[in-house]
């Protein structure tokens, strides 16, 4: 065990966690007001229609404008909570605050590698990388990785994946 | 097949065709059904003709007089025909060769498909014998690759080659190649009698050749056995809920339109029930040289043989309507999606129902490590106790006991143990399971914890492996332990996957090197 004061009751693993790039803040906080434009929008719309009971119509709008606003103060804090780490012999990923994960994926395991770049990553010179094996709840996608890294990554993980498949 | 050379080619590597009743059985039958409608209801006509009609029966005027029914005729007939041809030629151009290599198969008449699968990437190798199929003699043989709709379907085979066939395969597959494959040339028993008492024979054969298997590795499981098991499911309470709930409905006198809703569903659950005792029918399991072999069907006949190293992970399990009479199931994940012909699931159920020593032997065969004497104990206590076993080095790792405030029964048995290199689960109180995952099978290791988990100090360990009815997680760990548990199997899975990569000699088939 790593963590020699207990006060946390976090799920916390040692080593020098890699954070995502600042810059991918801005990527997530477009996706939150794309998100509070449409929930604002459309309980706006049902409350001016009348389609909901008067008062009921404007709770809707004011608990998707609460939401929203939670989620854009929160985005910053997400987003640093996502981090990775190359060990010896696996990747070690984490996000989510409320909701904590941690998953090692041993190198041998990669069955391809996917780089993905979505329009406003693209803008901001941003890429994910996703580490795929044979199943598919692994689940690891290192988002907001800056290009040359997410490249350099890639590449890494290859031939880390390489020689640890020649057998140690 | 071919006795020439040391490394038998099944058909001397050249392109081999496949039984000649293929068309038929794909959907031929269908074909032959109209033609014999169509005969019938001809042979009606000129019976009308010659009987009933005017006239002294000659075909060619009458036909003459109903015009149209001589040109109706003839496009039926031309169409038949055509399918006939059709079938025909997609039987000559249905071509497969096996190889050192790969297994190609060349199909198709205007678009041609060659679909080949390397040798030492195949994860089990199913032979179904459909009923019909059988009475022709024929088998199907599916080779199946891990990856969607990835596998290689030779169908139809004769059934008195597949078995050899398979065997051929999977050794040609595995490094070594024995001398053992000159010797014992199949079995033929056409000297006999004619075709039909070989029909016969192969009809009334017993499912798995006693020659094949090694008896006492053996496990069968009777037809009483199945019958109450599945009366003692919870499917049948379920029915018997819904039946007690429409009589009660039906005797107050309400308005009993809806009971056409439910009549689909009890349809539904009748297929269940006849599925399930179709696919648990002569039931046997059985170690073979090639790999563990499952064998399952009283008139579609299948059976699925698996190479060592491709079983991702293992569930035994116990309903509550079992317990009284202590009996298990197992059921597997794999890799491959096997025998889909006939709309089945892939062959994950490695014991339909059992008692505990069945359940001992089955274990024995899918995961011979961890069979030995030091973790037997674990598989015991992992299937029936709850809390720790005295007296034993390893043991299972118990959920504290602040876990029942999320899971207020089964936190006594949550738990889990690294043994030897498999990861061992321990849950449910209710629906027991253990669950035991090779440490080289897993995919990764993940830990989550929500906001709750968080409040007690707890959080939850999950195994990844490749999709199945199995799900290796446990919920209810202390925080700190499940931390030191993440790194020892993530470690154990690294070594794991590594030593089996690199240096395992006797692994028949060079495990696929990341599975």
């Amino acid at each position: 065990m790593s963590d020699p004061t207990p006060v946390t009751k976090r799920v916390e693993i040692g080593g020098d966690w890699r954070p995502v790039s600042p810059k991918y803040i801005g990527v997530e906080l477009v996706g939150v007001a794309l998100f509070g434009v449409m929930a604002i929008g459309a309980t706006l719309v049902f409350s001016l229609t009348r389609w909901f009971a008067q008062p009921l119509g404007w709770i809707l709008v004011a608990a998707a404008l609460v939401v929203t606003l939670v989620m854009f103060v929160v985005a910053p804090r997400r987003v640093r909570s996502i981090g990775y780490q190359l060990r010896d012999d696996d990747l070690l990923f984490r996000r989510g605050i409320m909701f904590h994960r941690v998953v090692s994926v041993p190198y041998g395991r990669m069955q391809l590698i996917d780089i993905n770049r979505g329009p406003v990553a693209r803008f901001l010179g941003l890429a994910e990388l996703r580490f795929v094996t044979a199943a598919a709840a692994t689940g690891v996608t290192i988002p907001g990785l800056a290009d040359a890294d997410a490249d350099s990554l890639r590449d890494a993980l290859v031939s880390l994946a390489e020689t640890r498949r020649a057998g140690l | 097949m071919t006795e020439s050379t040391p490394p038998p080619l099944p058909g001397g590597g050249d392109w081999l065709r496949l039984h000649p009743a293929t068309p038929l059985l794909k959907g031929g039958i269908a074909l032959i059904a109209v033609i014999g409608f169509v005969l019938a209801n001809v042979r009606e006509r000129l019976l009308e003709m010659f009987v009933g009609g005017p006239d002294s029966g000659d075909l060619l005027e009458e036909l003459n007089r109903r015009g149209h029914l001589g040109w109706a005729i003839g496009i039926v007939l031309g169409g038949l025909l055509l399918g006939v041809v059709a079938f025909y030629l997609s039987w000559r151009m249905h071509t497969y060769r096996i190889n050192d290599e790969a297994v190609e198969v060349r199909s198709g008449i205007l678009f041609r498909t060659h679909r080949q699968a390397r040798l030492d990437r195949i994860q089990g190798i199913a032979i179904t014998r459909p009923f019909i199929a059988r009475l022709f003699g024929a088998a199907r043989l599916e080779l199946s690759v891990a990856g969607q709709d990835a596998k290689v379907q030779l169908a139809y085979l004769r059934s008195g080659d597949v078995d050899r066939l398979r065997h051929d395969i999977l050794l040609l597959a595995s490094a070594r190649r024995a001398e053992e494959a000159a010797g014992t040339p199949a079995p033929d028993a056409s000297g006999s009698a004619g075709i039909i008492g070989r029909r016969v024979t192969e009809l009334l054969a017993p499912e798995l050749d006693p020659s094949e298997a090694p008896p006492e590795s053996v496990v069968r499981i009777s037809p009483l056995r199945l019958a109450g098991s599945l009366l003692a499911s919870g499917a049948t309470v379920f029915a018997i809920a819904g039946i007690v709930a429409l009589s009660v409905l039906a005797a107050s006198g309400r308005e009993l339109g809806f009971v056409f809703l439910i009549v689909p569903a009890i349809l539904g659950s009748a297929g269940y029930f006849a599925r399930k005792v179709t696919r648990s029918l002569r039931f046997s399991i059985a170690s073979t040289p090639d790999g563990v072999r499952v064998g399952y069907g009283l008139l579609t006949i299948s059976n699925d043989t698996l190479p060592p190293g491709r079983i991702h992970a293992i569930e035994v399990y116990q309903p509550l309507l079992w317990r009284p009479f202590g009996w298990w199931a197992i059921r597997i994940n794999r890799a491959g999606h096997a025998s889909s012909g006939s709309g089945s699931q892939p062959a994950t159920t490695m014991l339909p129902v059992g008692t505990r020593a069945d359940v001992d032997k089955v274990l024995s065969l899918v995961l011979p490590g961890l069979a030995s004497a030091d973790t037997r104990h674990l598989i015991l206590a992992g299937m029936v106790s709850s809390g720790p076993t005295p007296g034993f080095a390893v043991d299972f790792i118990p959920a504290p006991r602040r876990g029942r405030w999320l899971r207020p029964f089964s936190w006594r048995r949550t738990g889990y143990a690294l043994a030897g290199d498999t990861v061992l689960l321990r849950k449910g109180l209710v629906w027991r399971q253990l669950v035991a995952v090779p440490a080289a099978r897993i995919q990764s290791l993940r830990i989550e914890q929500g906001p709750l988990e968080r409040a007690l100090d707890l959080c939850s360990l999950t195994l990844d492996t490749v999709a199945g009815p199995v799900s290796a997680t446990l919920s209810v760990l202390d925080r700190a332990g499940s931390i030191t548990a993440f790194d020892a199997i993530s470690r154990a899975a690294t070594m794991a996957g590594a030593l089996e990569d690199g240096s395992r000699d006797p692994q028949p088939l060079r495990p696929e090197n990341d599975r």
